[in-house]
Protein backbone atom coordinates (compact mmCIF):
# COMPACT_ATOMS: atom_id res chain seq x y z
CA UNK A 1 0.00 0.00 0.00
CA UNK A 2 1.38 3.40 -1.00
CA UNK A 3 1.70 5.95 2.01
CA UNK A 4 1.44 9.84 2.47
CA UNK A 5 3.73 11.97 3.42
CA UNK A 6 2.19 15.26 4.99
CA UNK A 7 3.27 18.23 6.51
CA UNK A 8 0.68 18.56 9.61
CA UNK A 9 1.27 21.83 12.09
CA UNK A 10 4.60 22.31 11.01
CA UNK A 11 5.71 18.79 11.35
CA UNK A 12 6.19 16.00 9.36
CA UNK A 13 3.48 12.70 9.64
CA UNK A 14 3.38 9.78 7.46
CA UNK A 15 -0.11 8.00 6.80
CA UNK A 16 -0.68 4.95 5.66
CA UNK A 17 -3.36 5.76 3.30
CA UNK A 18 -2.69 7.21 -0.52
CA UNK A 19 -5.41 10.38 0.56
CA UNK A 20 -7.20 11.54 3.11
CA UNK A 21 -10.46 13.68 3.34
CA UNK A 22 -9.90 16.45 6.07
CA UNK A 23 -12.78 14.47 7.97
CA UNK A 24 -10.67 11.24 8.06
CA UNK A 25 -7.29 13.54 9.37
CA UNK A 26 -9.54 14.46 12.04
CA UNK A 27 -10.69 11.06 13.05
CA UNK A 28 -7.40 9.21 12.91
CA UNK A 29 -5.36 12.09 14.11
CA UNK A 30 -7.92 11.98 17.60
CA UNK A 31 -8.57 15.51 17.03
CA UNK A 32 -12.08 15.79 19.08
CA UNK A 33 -11.84 19.30 19.92
CA UNK A 34 -14.91 21.00 19.39
CA UNK A 35 -14.30 23.76 17.04
CA UNK A 36 -11.21 23.19 14.91
CA UNK A 37 -10.16 25.89 11.79
CA UNK A 38 -8.45 23.76 8.65
CA UNK A 39 -6.14 24.35 5.78
CA UNK A 40 -4.39 22.55 3.15
CA UNK A 41 -1.83 24.19 1.48
CA UNK A 42 -2.87 27.30 3.65
CA UNK A 43 -6.37 27.23 1.59
CA UNK A 44 -9.61 27.64 3.95
CA UNK A 45 -11.41 24.51 4.41
CA UNK A 46 -14.65 25.14 5.73
CA UNK A 47 -16.69 22.91 8.16
CA UNK A 48 -18.93 21.62 4.97
CA UNK A 49 -16.41 21.06 3.36
CA UNK A 50 -13.99 18.70 5.41
CA UNK A 51 -15.82 15.58 4.10
CA UNK A 52 -15.12 16.30 0.54
CA UNK A 53 -11.72 18.08 0.65
CA UNK A 54 -8.77 15.43 -0.16
CA UNK A 55 -5.15 16.09 1.30
CA UNK A 56 -2.39 14.35 -1.01
CA UNK A 57 0.93 13.70 -0.54
CA UNK A 58 3.36 16.48 -0.04
CA UNK A 59 0.38 18.79 0.99
CA UNK A 60 0.79 21.37 3.88
CA UNK A 61 -2.02 20.65 6.05
CA UNK A 62 -2.78 22.99 9.42
CA UNK A 63 -5.36 22.15 11.87
CA UNK A 64 -6.14 24.51 14.56
CA UNK A 65 -7.93 23.99 17.82
CA UNK A 66 -9.92 26.66 18.43
CA UNK A 67 -9.84 27.47 22.71
CA UNK A 68 -11.79 29.73 24.45
CA UNK A 69 -10.11 32.41 26.97
CA UNK A 70 -8.74 35.95 26.45
CA UNK B 1 18.53 47.82 14.06
CA UNK B 2 16.74 50.62 14.23
CA UNK B 3 16.95 53.62 17.01
CA UNK B 4 14.29 54.40 19.25
CA UNK B 5 13.49 57.58 17.29
CA UNK B 6 13.33 55.22 14.10
CA UNK B 7 11.01 53.08 15.31
CA UNK B 8 8.81 55.64 16.71
CA UNK B 9 8.84 57.57 13.44
CA UNK B 10 7.96 53.98 11.37
CA UNK B 11 4.94 53.28 14.15
CA UNK B 12 3.69 56.74 14.31
CA UNK B 13 1.98 55.71 10.70
CA UNK B 14 0.69 52.31 11.60
CA UNK B 15 -2.37 51.38 12.28
CA UNK B 16 -3.09 48.14 14.17
CA UNK B 17 -7.32 47.00 14.51
CA UNK B 18 -7.86 44.66 17.93
CA UNK B 19 -10.87 42.65 17.78
CA UNK B 20 -12.08 42.20 21.57
CA UNK B 21 -10.88 44.55 24.56
CA UNK B 22 -11.20 42.03 27.51
CA UNK B 23 -7.45 40.50 28.87
CA UNK B 24 -5.53 39.75 25.41
CA UNK B 25 -7.10 43.40 24.25
CA UNK B 26 -6.40 45.74 26.67
CA UNK B 27 -3.56 44.53 27.70
CA UNK B 28 -2.14 44.32 24.24
CA UNK B 29 -3.59 47.52 23.11
CA UNK B 30 -1.84 49.53 25.98
CA UNK B 31 1.89 48.16 25.28
CA UNK B 32 1.48 49.05 21.27
CA UNK B 33 0.13 52.32 23.03
CA UNK B 34 3.18 52.47 25.20
CA UNK B 35 5.36 51.81 22.17
CA UNK B 36 3.70 54.67 19.77
CA UNK B 37 1.76 53.10 17.61
CA UNK B 38 -0.41 55.62 15.72
CA UNK B 39 -3.79 54.35 15.19
CA UNK B 40 -5.51 51.59 16.94
CA UNK B 41 -9.18 50.41 16.11
CA UNK B 42 -10.77 48.71 19.03
CA UNK B 43 -13.99 46.67 19.31
CA UNK B 44 -16.10 45.38 22.12
CA UNK B 45 -19.54 45.36 23.06
CA UNK B 46 -18.84 44.52 26.87
CA UNK B 47 -18.51 46.60 30.15
CA UNK B 48 -16.69 46.44 33.05
CA UNK B 49 -17.63 43.94 35.57
CA UNK B 50 -15.54 43.37 38.95
CA UNK B 51 -14.44 40.40 37.74
CA UNK B 52 -12.06 41.56 35.12
CA UNK B 53 -9.66 42.88 37.10
CA UNK B 54 -8.02 39.97 37.81
CA UNK B 55 -6.62 40.47 34.45
CA UNK B 56 -7.95 43.12 32.06
CA UNK B 57 -6.37 46.24 32.45
CA UNK B 58 -9.01 48.40 34.00
CA UNK B 59 -9.73 50.19 37.16
CA UNK B 60 -12.06 49.44 40.30
CA UNK B 61 -13.74 53.44 39.45
CA UNK B 62 -14.54 51.99 35.78
CA UNK B 63 -16.44 49.14 36.77
CA UNK B 64 -19.91 49.21 34.78
CA UNK B 65 -18.09 51.36 31.81
CA UNK B 66 -18.15 49.67 28.04
CA UNK B 67 -14.81 48.33 27.97
CA UNK B 68 -13.93 49.89 24.58
CA UNK B 69 -14.13 53.47 25.72
CA UNK B 70 -12.42 52.89 29.42
CA UNK B 71 -9.58 51.19 27.20
CA UNK B 72 -9.54 54.75 25.16
CA UNK B 73 -9.77 56.55 28.64
CA UNK B 74 -6.91 54.70 29.45
CA UNK B 75 -4.69 55.03 26.53
CA UNK B 76 -5.34 58.79 26.47
CA UNK B 77 -3.52 58.78 30.28
CA UNK B 78 -0.31 56.95 28.28
CA UNK B 79 -0.34 58.37 25.23
CA UNK B 80 -2.82 61.34 24.58
CA UNK B 81 -1.09 61.42 20.82
CA UNK B 82 -2.51 58.12 19.87
CA UNK B 83 -5.64 58.08 17.83
CA UNK B 84 -8.07 55.55 18.88
CA UNK B 85 -10.68 54.38 16.83
CA UNK B 86 -13.46 52.60 19.53
CA UNK B 87 -16.22 50.64 18.32
CA UNK B 88 -19.10 49.79 21.23
CA UNK B 89 -20.46 46.48 19.15
CA UNK B 90 -19.97 42.49 18.96
CA UNK B 91 -18.34 42.01 15.93
CA UNK B 92 -20.54 40.09 13.05
CA UNK B 93 -19.19 39.23 9.75
CA UNK B 94 -19.82 41.73 7.80
CA UNK B 95 -18.34 44.28 10.15
CA UNK B 96 -14.86 43.09 10.24
CA UNK B 97 -13.40 43.99 6.30
CA UNK B 98 -15.18 47.67 6.91
CA UNK B 99 -13.33 47.96 10.42
CA UNK B 100 -10.18 46.65 9.59
CA UNK B 101 -9.27 46.82 5.87
CA UNK B 102 -7.10 50.14 6.50
CA UNK B 103 -5.28 48.26 9.65
CA UNK B 104 -1.15 47.07 8.86
CA UNK B 105 -2.42 44.10 11.40
CA UNK B 106 -5.43 42.58 13.11
CA UNK B 107 -4.85 41.02 16.43
CA UNK B 108 -7.70 38.63 17.67
CA UNK B 109 -8.50 39.30 21.07
CA UNK B 110 -11.50 37.79 21.87
CA UNK B 111 -12.48 35.12 24.58
CA UNK B 112 -15.20 32.77 22.79
CA UNK B 113 -14.18 30.03 20.55
CA UNK B 114 -16.70 30.93 18.41
CA UNK B 115 -15.68 34.60 17.95
CA UNK B 116 -12.20 33.09 17.68
CA UNK B 117 -13.91 30.84 15.04
CA UNK B 118 -16.01 34.03 13.03
CA UNK B 119 -12.20 36.33 12.83
CA UNK B 120 -10.06 33.76 11.33
CA UNK B 121 -12.55 32.48 8.84
CA UNK B 122 -13.68 35.95 7.84
CA UNK B 123 -10.12 37.69 7.58
CA UNK B 124 -9.15 34.58 5.28
CA UNK B 125 -11.71 35.20 3.29
CA UNK B 126 -12.24 38.67 2.84
CA UNK B 127 -8.71 40.10 3.82
CA UNK B 128 -6.16 37.14 2.46
CA UNK B 129 -3.53 39.75 3.03
CA UNK B 130 -3.64 41.19 6.29
CA UNK B 131 -1.86 39.88 9.12
CA UNK B 132 -4.21 37.87 11.53
CA UNK B 133 -2.76 37.21 15.51
CA UNK B 134 -4.65 35.12 17.59
CA UNK B 135 -4.15 33.97 21.02
CA UNK B 136 -5.28 30.42 21.58
CA UNK B 137 -4.56 28.48 24.98
CA UNK B 138 -3.68 30.70 28.02
CA UNK B 139 -5.45 29.49 31.17
CA UNK B 140 -4.44 28.58 34.33
CA UNK B 141 -0.43 29.44 35.71
CA UNK B 142 3.12 28.52 35.72
CA UNK B 143 4.49 26.54 32.75
CA UNK B 144 6.03 29.73 30.83
CA UNK B 145 7.90 27.10 28.26
CA UNK B 146 4.40 26.14 26.93
CA UNK B 147 3.34 29.51 25.50
CA UNK B 148 4.79 30.11 21.92
CA UNK B 149 4.03 31.49 18.53
CA UNK B 150 3.24 29.28 15.42
CA UNK B 151 2.88 30.70 11.89
CA UNK B 152 0.70 29.35 9.44
CA UNK B 153 0.42 31.57 6.48
CA UNK B 154 -0.88 34.93 7.25
CA UNK B 155 -2.13 33.51 10.51
CA UNK B 156 0.12 33.61 13.49
CA UNK B 157 -0.85 31.66 16.89
CA UNK B 158 -0.02 32.99 20.27
CA UNK B 159 -0.31 30.58 23.18
CA UNK B 160 -0.01 27.32 24.09
CA UNK B 161 -2.93 25.94 22.11
CA UNK B 162 -4.06 23.52 24.72
CA UNK B 163 -5.70 25.11 27.96
CA UNK B 164 -8.52 25.90 27.78
CA UNK B 165 -10.67 28.29 30.42
CA UNK B 166 -13.19 26.25 32.99
CA UNK B 167 -14.02 26.54 36.79
CA UNK B 168 -10.73 24.85 37.48
CA UNK B 169 -8.30 26.40 35.64
CA UNK B 170 -9.40 30.52 35.46
CA UNK B 171 -7.80 33.15 33.35
CA UNK B 172 -5.27 34.98 35.53
CA UNK B 173 -3.31 37.93 34.77
CA UNK B 174 0.16 36.41 34.44
CA UNK B 175 -0.18 33.96 31.15
CA UNK B 176 -2.90 36.12 29.78
CA UNK B 177 -0.85 38.98 29.65
CA UNK B 178 2.45 36.79 28.65
CA UNK B 179 -0.02 35.98 25.25
CA UNK B 180 -1.01 39.83 24.74
CA UNK B 181 2.29 41.02 25.05
CA UNK B 182 3.54 38.33 22.17
CA UNK B 183 0.45 39.15 19.95
CA UNK B 184 1.79 42.67 20.47
CA UNK B 185 5.57 42.11 20.42
CA UNK B 186 4.65 39.72 17.28
CA UNK B 187 2.74 42.76 15.56
CA UNK B 188 5.88 45.46 16.16
CA UNK B 189 8.27 42.66 14.57
CA UNK B 190 5.97 42.71 11.25
CA UNK B 191 5.68 46.97 11.00
CA UNK B 192 9.12 46.85 12.39
CA UNK B 193 10.21 44.30 9.63
CA UNK B 194 8.54 45.43 6.71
Amino acid sequence: MRTMRIILNNRQEEFDQSTLSVSELIKVKEFSFRLLVTKINGKLIRKDERETAIIQDGDKVDVIHLISGG
Amino acid sequence: MKSLAEIKKILKKKSIGIAGAGGLGSNCAVALARVGVGKIVIADFDTISKQNLNRQYFFLEQIGQKKVFALADNIFYINPYIEVEAHDKKLKPYHIKPLYRNCDVIIEAFDLAEMKEMLIETVMEELPDKPLIVGLGMAGWGDNNSIKTRKSGNLYICGDERSEINDLLPALAPRVGIVAHMQANLALELLLNE
